[in-house]
Protein backbone atom coordinates (compact mmCIF):
# COMPACT_ATOMS: atom_id res chain seq x y z
CA UNK A 1 0.00 0.00 0.00
CA UNK A 2 2.26 2.30 1.30
CA UNK A 3 4.93 1.35 -1.83
CA UNK A 4 2.53 2.23 -4.02
CA UNK A 5 1.46 5.39 -2.86
CA UNK A 6 5.25 6.52 -2.78
CA UNK A 7 5.61 5.54 -6.48
CA UNK A 8 1.92 7.20 -7.29
CA UNK A 9 3.80 10.48 -5.35
CA UNK A 10 7.10 10.26 -7.38
CA UNK A 11 4.67 9.84 -10.79
CA UNK A 12 3.67 13.15 -9.50
CA UNK A 13 6.94 14.91 -9.03
CA UNK A 14 8.31 13.27 -12.45
CA UNK A 15 5.35 14.68 -14.45
CA UNK A 16 5.41 18.08 -12.45
CA UNK A 17 9.44 18.42 -14.17
CA UNK A 18 7.52 18.03 -17.06
CA UNK A 19 5.07 21.16 -16.19
CA UNK A 20 7.80 23.00 -14.79
CA UNK A 21 9.70 22.56 -18.14
CA UNK A 22 6.73 23.80 -19.58
CA UNK A 23 5.70 20.36 -21.86
CA UNK A 24 2.47 20.12 -20.19
CA UNK A 25 -0.24 22.26 -19.31
CA UNK A 26 -0.66 22.39 -15.46
CA UNK A 27 -3.95 20.32 -15.25
CA UNK A 28 -4.73 17.97 -12.12
CA UNK A 29 -1.73 16.16 -11.13
CA UNK A 30 -1.57 12.45 -10.70
CA UNK A 31 -2.92 11.48 -7.05
CA UNK A 32 -2.43 9.05 -4.68
CA UNK A 33 -4.84 5.90 -4.46
CA UNK A 34 -7.65 6.38 -1.80
CA UNK A 35 -6.87 4.00 1.23
CA UNK A 36 -10.46 2.05 0.85
CA UNK A 37 -9.37 -0.03 3.72
CA UNK A 38 -8.77 2.06 6.31
CA UNK A 39 -11.78 4.75 4.83
CA UNK A 40 -14.28 1.94 4.78
CA UNK A 41 -12.83 0.69 8.09
CA UNK A 42 -16.09 0.92 10.56
CA UNK A 43 -14.13 -0.02 14.08
CA UNK A 44 -11.79 2.31 15.25
CA UNK A 45 -8.90 -0.41 15.41
CA UNK A 46 -9.62 -0.93 11.62
CA UNK A 47 -8.93 1.71 10.58
CA UNK A 48 -5.79 2.20 12.45
CA UNK A 49 -4.78 -0.96 10.71
CA UNK A 50 -6.20 0.26 7.19
CA UNK A 51 -3.46 3.54 7.90
CA UNK A 52 -0.65 0.61 8.56
CA UNK A 53 -0.79 2.35 12.05
CA UNK A 54 -0.60 -0.41 14.72
CA UNK A 55 2.52 0.49 16.56
CA UNK A 56 2.26 4.06 17.29
CA UNK A 57 4.47 6.24 19.50
CA UNK A 58 2.12 9.70 21.79
CA UNK A 59 4.37 12.68 20.76
CA UNK A 60 3.97 16.07 22.07
CA UNK A 61 5.40 16.90 18.97
CA UNK A 62 1.67 17.07 17.57
CA UNK A 63 -0.60 19.85 17.94
CA UNK A 64 -4.10 19.84 17.04
CA UNK A 65 -6.38 23.28 17.29
CA UNK A 66 -10.10 22.28 17.76
CA UNK A 67 -12.72 23.08 19.88
CA UNK A 68 -13.14 21.76 22.74
CA UNK A 69 -16.82 22.27 22.26
CA UNK A 70 -18.39 22.04 18.73
CA UNK A 71 -21.66 24.09 18.37
CA UNK A 72 -22.30 22.28 15.56
CA UNK A 73 -20.98 18.56 14.69
CA UNK A 74 -21.89 18.79 11.12
CA UNK A 75 -18.97 21.52 10.58
CA UNK A 76 -16.00 21.21 13.43
CA UNK A 77 -12.82 22.86 12.41
CA UNK A 78 -9.38 20.85 12.92
CA UNK A 79 -6.13 21.94 12.26
CA UNK A 80 -3.17 19.63 12.70
CA UNK A 81 0.70 20.74 12.96
CA UNK A 82 3.35 18.50 13.30
CA UNK A 83 7.02 19.46 14.85
CA UNK A 84 8.18 15.53 13.88
CA UNK A 85 11.06 16.11 11.45
CA UNK A 86 10.49 14.24 8.11
CA UNK A 87 6.84 13.95 8.72
CA UNK A 88 5.06 12.79 4.97
CA UNK A 89 2.03 12.69 5.80
CA UNK A 90 -1.01 13.53 9.09
CA UNK A 91 -4.07 11.39 9.17
CA UNK A 92 -6.95 12.34 11.51
CA UNK A 93 -9.41 9.79 13.31
CA UNK A 94 -12.92 10.45 14.80
CA UNK A 95 -12.83 7.46 16.85
CA UNK A 96 -16.61 7.43 17.23
CA UNK A 97 -17.56 8.28 13.67
CA UNK A 98 -19.22 5.55 11.77
CA UNK A 99 -16.26 5.00 9.61
CA UNK A 100 -13.38 6.53 11.87
CA UNK A 101 -10.72 7.18 9.30
CA UNK A 102 -11.35 10.86 7.92
CA UNK A 103 -8.76 12.16 6.19
CA UNK A 104 -4.72 12.00 5.22
CA UNK A 105 -2.99 14.09 3.82
CA UNK A 106 0.90 13.48 2.43
CA UNK A 107 2.92 16.39 2.36
CA UNK A 108 6.17 16.98 -0.09
CA UNK A 109 8.11 19.28 -2.06
CA UNK A 110 8.17 22.04 0.75
CA UNK A 111 4.14 21.78 2.28
CA UNK A 112 4.80 22.13 5.64
CA UNK A 113 3.65 19.48 8.01
CA UNK A 114 0.35 20.86 8.79
CA UNK A 115 -3.17 20.90 7.68
CA UNK A 116 -6.59 21.96 8.12
CA UNK A 117 -10.12 20.77 7.67
CA UNK A 118 -13.81 20.43 8.83
CA UNK A 119 -15.58 17.55 9.63
CA UNK A 120 -18.53 15.85 10.53
CA UNK A 121 -19.16 14.23 14.14
CA UNK A 122 -21.48 12.00 15.11
CA UNK A 123 -21.19 12.17 18.97
CA UNK A 124 -18.41 13.54 21.47
CA UNK A 125 -15.15 11.61 20.67
CA UNK A 126 -11.48 11.86 20.24
CA UNK A 127 -9.84 13.27 17.45
CA UNK A 128 -6.85 11.37 17.11
CA UNK A 129 -3.84 12.96 14.33
CA UNK A 130 -1.80 10.08 13.06
CA UNK A 131 1.85 11.56 11.90
CA UNK A 132 4.09 9.07 10.06
CA UNK A 133 7.68 9.96 9.61
CA UNK A 134 10.83 8.45 8.39
CA UNK A 135 8.58 5.04 8.58
CA UNK A 136 7.11 5.31 12.39
CA UNK A 137 4.06 6.37 13.49
CA UNK A 138 3.16 8.75 16.18
CA UNK A 139 -0.38 10.17 17.65
CA UNK A 140 -2.09 12.54 19.81
CA UNK A 141 -5.50 13.10 20.77
CA UNK A 142 -7.94 15.89 21.70
CA UNK A 143 -11.47 15.09 22.84
CA UNK A 144 -14.22 17.56 21.03
CA UNK A 145 -17.60 17.74 22.91
CA UNK A 146 -20.58 17.71 20.16
CA UNK A 147 -23.94 19.59 21.70
CA UNK A 148 -27.12 20.34 20.32
CA UNK A 149 -27.56 23.73 19.58
CA UNK A 150 -30.01 26.33 20.33
CA UNK A 151 -31.98 28.34 18.06
CA UNK A 152 -33.27 27.01 14.60
CA UNK B 1 -23.49 22.76 31.61
CA UNK B 2 -19.37 23.03 31.04
CA UNK B 3 -19.50 26.80 32.38
CA UNK B 4 -21.67 28.91 34.46
CA UNK B 5 -23.60 31.44 33.73
CA UNK B 6 -21.55 34.38 34.72
CA UNK B 7 -19.17 33.18 32.18
CA UNK B 8 -21.06 32.31 29.70
CA UNK B 9 -22.82 35.89 29.55
CA UNK B 10 -19.06 37.57 29.80
CA UNK B 11 -18.59 35.21 26.68
CA UNK B 12 -21.06 36.26 24.67
CA UNK B 13 -20.59 40.01 25.58
CA UNK B 14 -17.00 39.51 24.46
CA UNK B 15 -18.41 37.78 21.09
CA UNK B 16 -20.72 40.21 20.51
CA UNK B 17 -18.56 43.24 20.91
CA UNK B 18 -16.15 41.64 18.66
CA UNK B 19 -17.44 38.81 16.57
CA UNK B 20 -14.54 38.41 14.22
CA UNK B 21 -11.36 39.10 16.27
CA UNK B 22 -9.74 36.21 17.93
CA UNK B 23 -11.30 34.95 21.34
CA UNK B 24 -8.24 32.78 22.06
CA UNK B 25 -9.99 32.45 25.49
CA UNK B 26 -10.76 30.05 28.54
CA UNK B 27 -14.01 29.19 26.72
CA UNK B 28 -14.82 25.76 24.34
CA UNK B 29 -16.33 27.54 21.87
CA UNK B 30 -14.89 30.40 20.84
CA UNK B 31 -11.57 28.43 18.92
CA UNK B 32 -14.10 27.17 16.55
CA UNK B 33 -15.89 30.16 15.86
CA UNK B 34 -13.18 32.20 14.76
CA UNK B 35 -12.09 28.97 12.78
CA UNK B 36 -15.04 29.32 10.85
CA UNK B 37 -14.86 32.71 10.39
CA UNK B 38 -11.65 32.91 9.11
CA UNK B 39 -12.20 30.88 6.14
CA UNK B 40 -16.19 31.34 5.55
CA UNK B 41 -17.99 29.35 3.29
CA UNK B 42 -20.60 32.05 2.52
CA UNK B 43 -17.69 33.71 -0.28
CA UNK B 44 -18.68 30.89 -2.50
CA UNK B 45 -22.74 32.16 -2.07
CA UNK B 46 -21.01 35.77 -2.86
CA UNK B 47 -19.58 34.03 -6.35
CA UNK B 48 -22.51 32.12 -7.08
CA UNK B 49 -24.32 35.55 -6.53
CA UNK B 50 -22.51 37.65 -8.39
CA UNK B 51 -22.45 35.28 -11.60
CA UNK B 52 -26.05 35.28 -11.41
CA UNK B 53 -26.46 39.30 -10.73
CA UNK B 54 -24.65 39.36 -14.39
CA UNK B 55 -26.12 36.84 -15.94
CA UNK B 56 -28.75 37.32 -18.56
CA UNK B 57 -31.64 34.95 -16.90
CA UNK B 58 -35.13 34.54 -16.88
CA UNK B 59 -38.01 34.42 -19.59
CA UNK B 60 -37.25 37.83 -20.06
CA UNK B 61 -33.35 36.75 -20.33
CA UNK B 62 -31.93 40.34 -18.67
CA UNK B 63 -29.43 40.67 -16.15
CA UNK B 64 -29.82 42.28 -13.12
CA UNK B 65 -27.42 45.24 -13.75
CA UNK B 66 -30.19 47.36 -14.52
CA UNK B 67 -31.67 47.03 -11.22
CA UNK B 68 -32.18 49.60 -8.56
CA UNK B 69 -31.59 48.95 -5.53
CA UNK B 70 -31.67 52.57 -4.19
CA UNK B 71 -28.75 54.58 -4.93
CA UNK B 72 -29.31 53.98 -9.12
CA UNK B 73 -29.89 51.33 -11.79
CA UNK B 74 -27.33 48.76 -11.14
CA UNK B 75 -25.51 50.79 -7.93
CA UNK B 76 -24.67 47.49 -5.81
CA UNK B 77 -21.69 49.21 -3.60
CA UNK B 78 -23.38 50.46 -0.52
CA UNK B 79 -26.87 49.32 -1.19
CA UNK B 80 -27.72 46.91 1.90
CA UNK B 81 -26.36 49.83 3.90
CA UNK B 82 -29.24 51.84 3.31
CA UNK B 83 -31.81 49.33 2.91
CA UNK B 84 -34.60 49.12 3.91
CA UNK B 85 -35.73 52.15 2.40
CA UNK B 86 -39.02 54.04 0.19
CA UNK B 87 -39.36 53.66 -3.73
CA UNK B 88 -40.89 55.74 -5.37
CA UNK B 89 -42.11 52.83 -8.29
CA UNK B 90 -43.27 50.65 -5.75
CA UNK B 91 -44.80 53.21 -3.15
CA UNK B 92 -43.26 50.39 -0.89
CA UNK B 93 -40.56 50.36 2.09
CA UNK B 94 -38.54 47.49 0.74
CA UNK B 95 -35.75 45.49 2.17
CA UNK B 96 -33.20 43.90 -0.16
CA UNK B 97 -35.09 40.63 -0.48
CA UNK B 98 -38.10 42.58 -1.55
CA UNK B 99 -36.60 44.88 -3.83
CA UNK B 100 -34.37 42.01 -5.68
CA UNK B 101 -37.82 40.27 -6.36
CA UNK B 102 -39.23 43.73 -7.63
CA UNK B 103 -36.22 43.30 -9.95
CA UNK B 104 -36.52 39.95 -10.35
CA UNK B 105 -40.12 39.79 -11.67
CA UNK B 106 -40.04 43.49 -14.08
CA UNK B 107 -36.70 42.88 -15.36
CA UNK B 108 -36.32 39.07 -15.74
CA UNK B 109 -40.15 37.79 -15.84
CA UNK B 110 -39.77 35.34 -13.47
CA UNK B 111 -43.02 34.94 -11.55
CA UNK B 112 -43.50 35.67 -7.28
CA UNK B 113 -44.56 32.25 -7.40
CA UNK B 114 -41.14 30.94 -8.31
CA UNK B 115 -39.13 33.04 -6.23
CA UNK B 116 -40.73 32.53 -3.10
CA UNK B 117 -40.55 28.71 -4.05
CA UNK B 118 -36.86 29.12 -3.92
CA UNK B 119 -36.37 31.72 -1.00
CA UNK B 120 -34.78 29.22 1.15
CA UNK B 121 -32.29 26.70 0.30
CA UNK B 122 -32.22 23.07 1.17
CA UNK B 123 -29.83 20.92 0.84
CA UNK B 124 -30.96 19.58 -2.28
CA UNK B 125 -31.56 23.17 -4.13
CA UNK B 126 -29.49 26.34 -3.77
CA UNK B 127 -31.53 29.39 -3.70
CA UNK B 128 -30.92 32.19 -5.76
CA UNK B 129 -32.22 34.83 -3.63
CA UNK B 130 -29.14 33.72 -0.93
CA UNK B 131 -26.84 33.76 -3.60
CA UNK B 132 -27.51 37.10 -4.56
CA UNK B 133 -28.10 38.91 -1.11
CA UNK B 134 -24.87 37.15 0.12
CA UNK B 135 -23.30 39.38 -2.81
CA UNK B 136 -25.18 42.64 -2.93
CA UNK B 137 -24.21 42.28 1.80
CA UNK B 138 -20.90 42.11 0.63
CA UNK B 139 -20.94 45.19 -1.62
CA UNK B 140 -21.29 47.31 1.57
CA UNK B 141 -18.24 45.92 3.38
CA UNK B 142 -16.52 48.41 5.31
CA UNK B 143 -19.17 51.18 4.80
CA UNK B 144 -21.45 52.23 7.66
CA UNK B 145 -25.38 51.24 8.09
CA UNK B 146 -26.76 54.48 7.13
CA UNK B 147 -30.43 53.71 6.75
CA UNK B 148 -32.72 56.86 5.93
CA UNK B 149 -35.74 57.69 7.87
CA UNK B 150 -37.02 60.46 5.82
CA UNK B 151 -40.44 59.81 3.76
CA UNK B 152 -43.39 59.34 5.67
CA UNK B 153 -43.16 55.65 4.99
CA UNK B 154 -40.19 54.93 6.10
CA UNK B 155 -40.89 56.50 9.38
CA UNK B 156 -44.30 54.44 9.41
CA UNK B 157 -42.64 50.95 8.85
CA UNK B 158 -40.18 51.98 11.73
CA UNK B 159 -42.57 52.92 13.98
CA UNK B 160 -44.68 49.35 13.07
CA UNK B 161 -41.70 47.66 13.82
CA UNK B 162 -40.54 48.93 17.15
CA UNK B 163 -44.64 47.87 17.99
CA UNK B 164 -43.88 44.42 16.46
CA UNK B 165 -40.52 43.80 18.58
CA UNK B 166 -42.21 44.70 21.48
CA UNK B 167 -46.04 42.98 21.07
CA UNK B 168 -46.74 39.85 22.79
CA UNK B 169 -48.77 37.34 20.83
CA UNK B 170 -49.41 33.64 20.10
CA UNK B 171 -49.54 30.76 22.39
CA UNK B 172 -46.57 31.41 23.99
CA UNK B 173 -47.06 34.89 24.77
CA UNK B 174 -43.56 35.86 23.74
CA UNK B 175 -42.18 39.27 21.58
CA UNK B 176 -38.73 39.57 20.16
CA UNK B 177 -38.20 41.26 23.02
CA UNK B 178 -39.06 38.18 25.17
CA UNK B 179 -35.56 37.17 24.12
CA UNK B 180 -33.71 39.98 22.70
CA UNK B 181 -34.37 42.93 25.32
CA UNK B 182 -31.58 41.97 27.97
CA UNK B 183 -28.06 41.18 28.75
CA UNK B 184 -27.08 37.41 28.69
CA UNK B 185 -30.36 35.34 27.29
CA UNK B 186 -28.93 32.56 25.49
CA UNK B 187 -30.62 28.95 24.21
CA UNK B 188 -28.51 26.10 25.08
CA UNK B 189 -25.01 27.81 24.31
CA UNK B 190 -26.01 30.12 22.13
CA UNK B 191 -26.06 33.34 23.15
CA UNK B 192 -29.02 35.84 22.39
CA UNK B 193 -28.27 39.51 21.10
CA UNK B 194 -29.89 42.06 23.19
CA UNK B 195 -31.35 44.19 20.52
CA UNK B 196 -32.09 47.34 22.53
CA UNK B 197 -28.46 47.71 23.14
CA UNK B 198 -26.92 49.99 21.02
CA UNK B 199 -24.05 47.84 20.18
CA UNK B 200 -25.40 44.93 19.92
CA UNK B 201 -27.85 46.02 16.96
CA UNK B 202 -25.20 47.44 15.00
CA UNK B 203 -23.32 44.49 14.89
CA UNK B 204 -26.32 42.08 14.45
CA UNK B 205 -27.01 44.48 11.54
CA UNK B 206 -24.02 45.43 9.92
CA UNK B 207 -22.24 41.66 11.01
CA UNK B 208 -25.27 39.39 11.15
CA UNK B 209 -27.17 38.54 8.28
CA UNK B 210 -26.83 37.07 5.28
CA UNK B 211 -24.71 34.52 7.07
CA UNK B 212 -23.71 30.84 6.54
CA UNK B 213 -25.32 28.67 8.27
CA UNK B 214 -23.28 25.61 9.64
CA UNK B 215 -26.30 23.17 10.60
CA UNK B 216 -28.00 25.02 7.13
CA UNK B 217 -25.11 24.43 4.95
CA UNK B 218 -26.46 27.48 3.49
CA UNK B 219 -26.43 31.06 3.72
CA UNK B 220 -29.36 32.73 5.16
CA UNK B 221 -30.71 35.73 5.09
CA UNK B 222 -32.35 38.46 7.47
CA UNK B 223 -35.69 37.53 6.25
CA UNK B 224 -34.78 33.47 7.26
CA UNK B 225 -33.82 34.60 10.54
CA UNK B 226 -37.13 36.61 10.99
CA UNK B 227 -38.72 34.47 9.67
CA UNK B 228 -37.60 31.22 12.05
CA UNK B 229 -37.84 33.51 14.75
CA UNK B 230 -41.62 33.93 14.32
CA UNK B 231 -41.60 30.17 14.08
CA UNK B 232 -39.89 29.72 16.99
CA UNK B 233 -42.70 31.94 18.88
CA UNK B 234 -44.89 29.87 17.04
CA UNK B 235 -46.65 32.51 15.63
CA UNK B 236 -48.55 31.99 12.04
CA UNK B 237 -45.44 32.05 9.38
CA UNK B 238 -44.07 35.23 8.77
CA UNK B 239 -44.87 36.20 5.03
CA UNK B 240 -41.27 35.95 2.75
CA UNK B 241 -40.87 40.07 1.96
CA UNK B 242 -43.67 40.89 3.97
CA UNK B 243 -45.14 44.28 5.33
CA UNK B 244 -44.43 42.80 9.45
CA UNK B 245 -40.98 41.34 8.10
CA UNK B 246 -40.02 44.71 6.49
CA UNK B 247 -41.46 46.74 8.99
CA UNK B 248 -39.11 44.45 11.86
CA UNK B 249 -36.05 45.17 9.39
CA UNK B 250 -36.31 48.46 9.16
CA UNK B 251 -36.56 49.70 13.11
CA UNK B 252 -33.76 46.82 13.87
CA UNK B 253 -31.56 48.16 10.80
CA UNK B 254 -32.28 51.63 11.36
CA UNK B 255 -31.06 51.18 15.43
CA UNK B 256 -28.16 49.80 13.55
CA UNK B 257 -26.77 52.79 11.80
CA UNK B 258 -23.70 53.24 12.54
CA UNK B 259 -22.57 49.83 12.45
CA UNK B 260 -19.69 48.62 9.92
CA UNK B 261 -20.57 46.14 7.85
CA UNK B 262 -18.97 43.25 7.28
CA UNK B 263 -20.80 40.46 5.07
CA UNK B 264 -21.79 37.94 4.94
CA UNK B 265 -21.54 36.34 8.23
CA UNK B 266 -21.21 33.01 9.66
CA UNK B 267 -23.10 30.93 12.51
CA UNK B 268 -23.29 27.47 14.06
CA UNK C 1 -20.78 21.09 -13.34
CA UNK C 2 -19.23 22.04 -9.82
CA UNK C 3 -19.16 25.19 -8.74
CA UNK C 4 -15.27 26.96 -8.74
CA UNK C 5 -13.06 26.72 -5.44
CA UNK C 6 -12.56 29.92 -3.88
CA UNK C 7 -8.48 30.08 -3.13
CA UNK C 8 -6.41 32.33 -1.01
CA UNK C 9 -2.93 32.14 -0.97
CA UNK C 10 -0.72 34.98 0.57
CA UNK C 11 2.45 35.03 1.91
CA UNK C 12 3.97 35.27 5.73
CA UNK C 13 7.31 35.37 5.04
CA UNK C 14 8.43 32.91 2.79
CA UNK C 15 6.01 31.01 3.44
CA UNK C 16 2.09 30.48 1.59
CA UNK C 17 -0.85 30.05 3.78
CA UNK C 18 -3.22 28.60 1.41
CA UNK C 19 -6.96 28.61 1.83
CA UNK C 20 -9.39 26.75 -0.02
CA UNK C 21 -13.29 26.65 -0.10
CA UNK C 22 -14.89 24.12 -2.53
CA UNK C 23 -18.63 23.27 -3.32
CA UNK C 24 -19.88 20.06 -3.01
CA UNK C 25 -22.42 18.46 -0.90
CA UNK C 26 -20.12 15.29 0.76
CA UNK C 27 -23.04 13.31 0.93
CA UNK C 28 -22.71 10.44 3.37
CA UNK C 29 -25.39 7.99 1.73
CA UNK C 30 -27.17 8.79 5.04
CA UNK C 31 -29.06 11.52 4.26
CA UNK C 32 -32.92 11.32 3.07
CA UNK C 33 -34.10 13.98 0.36
CA UNK C 34 -37.57 15.60 0.72
CA UNK C 35 -38.90 12.57 -1.29
CA UNK C 36 -37.59 10.51 1.49
CA UNK C 37 -35.17 8.90 -0.92
CA UNK C 38 -32.02 7.60 0.25
CA UNK C 39 -29.28 10.27 -1.48
CA UNK C 40 -26.34 8.29 -2.58
CA UNK C 41 -23.03 8.86 -1.04
CA UNK C 42 -21.07 11.86 -2.88
CA UNK C 43 -18.10 12.63 -1.63
CA UNK C 44 -14.86 14.41 -2.59
CA UNK C 45 -11.99 11.20 -2.17
CA UNK C 46 -9.00 12.94 -3.38
CA UNK C 47 -7.74 17.01 -2.96
CA UNK C 48 -3.82 17.38 -4.93
CA UNK C 49 -2.88 20.89 -4.76
CA UNK C 50 0.53 22.15 -6.54
CA UNK C 51 2.62 24.43 -6.24
CA UNK C 52 4.74 25.59 -9.77
CA UNK C 53 3.64 22.35 -10.95
CA UNK C 54 5.08 20.37 -8.19
CA UNK C 55 2.95 18.52 -5.96
CA UNK C 56 2.96 19.94 -2.20
CA UNK C 57 -0.02 18.01 -0.71
CA UNK C 58 -2.11 15.08 -1.82
CA UNK C 59 -5.16 14.52 0.44
CA UNK C 60 -7.37 11.47 0.65
CA UNK C 61 -10.67 11.83 2.49
CA UNK C 62 -13.79 10.40 3.32
CA UNK C 63 -17.35 11.49 3.88
CA UNK C 64 -16.67 12.88 6.92
CA UNK C 65 -15.05 16.02 5.42
CA UNK C 66 -18.08 18.30 5.99
CA UNK C 67 -20.14 19.81 3.27
CA UNK C 68 -18.37 23.00 1.28
CA UNK C 69 -15.01 21.70 2.15
CA UNK C 70 -12.47 24.15 3.73
CA UNK C 71 -8.66 22.74 3.21
CA UNK C 72 -5.70 24.83 4.46
CA UNK C 73 -2.36 24.33 3.68
CA UNK C 74 1.32 25.77 4.05
CA UNK C 75 3.96 26.19 1.66
CA UNK C 76 7.39 26.86 2.55
CA UNK C 77 9.93 28.65 -0.41
CA UNK C 78 7.35 30.59 -1.62
CA UNK C 79 7.38 33.59 -3.43
CA UNK C 80 4.45 36.29 -4.96
CA UNK C 81 3.17 35.46 -8.49
CA UNK C 82 3.89 31.60 -7.79
CA UNK C 83 1.61 29.42 -9.10
CA UNK C 84 -1.28 27.02 -6.67
CA UNK C 85 -3.51 25.09 -8.62
CA UNK C 86 -6.00 22.64 -6.64
CA UNK C 87 -7.79 19.62 -8.17
CA UNK C 88 -10.23 17.97 -6.54
CA UNK C 89 -11.75 14.45 -7.86
CA UNK C 90 -14.76 12.89 -6.00
CA UNK C 91 -16.38 9.26 -5.97
CA UNK C 92 -18.29 9.79 -8.99
CA UNK C 93 -15.35 10.76 -11.22
CA UNK C 94 -16.19 14.18 -10.98
CA UNK C 95 -13.30 16.84 -11.12
CA UNK C 96 -12.76 20.45 -10.73
CA UNK C 97 -9.24 22.12 -10.66
CA UNK C 98 -8.67 25.65 -10.21
CA UNK C 99 -5.86 27.88 -9.69
CA UNK C 100 -4.48 30.81 -8.02
CA UNK C 101 -1.24 33.43 -7.62
CA UNK C 102 0.74 33.79 -4.65
CA UNK C 103 0.18 37.26 -3.31
CA UNK C 104 2.62 39.30 -1.38
CA UNK C 105 2.20 39.07 2.12
CA UNK C 106 -0.40 42.42 3.27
Amino acid sequence: MNHLRRSFLAVASGASALVAAGFVKPRAAEAATWNKQGFEAKAYNDAIKGLGATNMIESKDISITAPDIAENGAVVPVAITSKIPNTRSISIVAEKNPFPLAATFDVANGAEPYASVRLKMGQTSNLRAIVKADGKYYTAAKEVKVTVGGCG
Amino acid sequence: MFMTRGRLAALALALLASPIAAQDGPDGLAVGRQMLAEDNPGELWVARGQRLFFEKRGPKKASLESCDLGLGPGKVEGAFAQLPRYFADTDKVQDLESRLMTCMVTLQGFTTEDILRNRFGTLDNDSDMEALVSFIGSKSNGMKMNVPLRHAKEAEAYKAGEYLFHRRSGPLDFSCATCHADQGRRIRLQELPNMTDSKQVQTVVATGWPAYRGTQATVRTMQHRLYDCNWQMRLPDLGYASDMSIALTSYLNHRGNGGVVQLPGVRR
Amino acid sequence: MAEPMRIRAALQGDVADVRILMRHPMETGQRKDAKGDIVPTHFIQNVVVTHNGRTVLDAQWSQAVSRDPFLGLRVKGAKAGDTIVVTWTDNKGDKRTDEATVAAAS
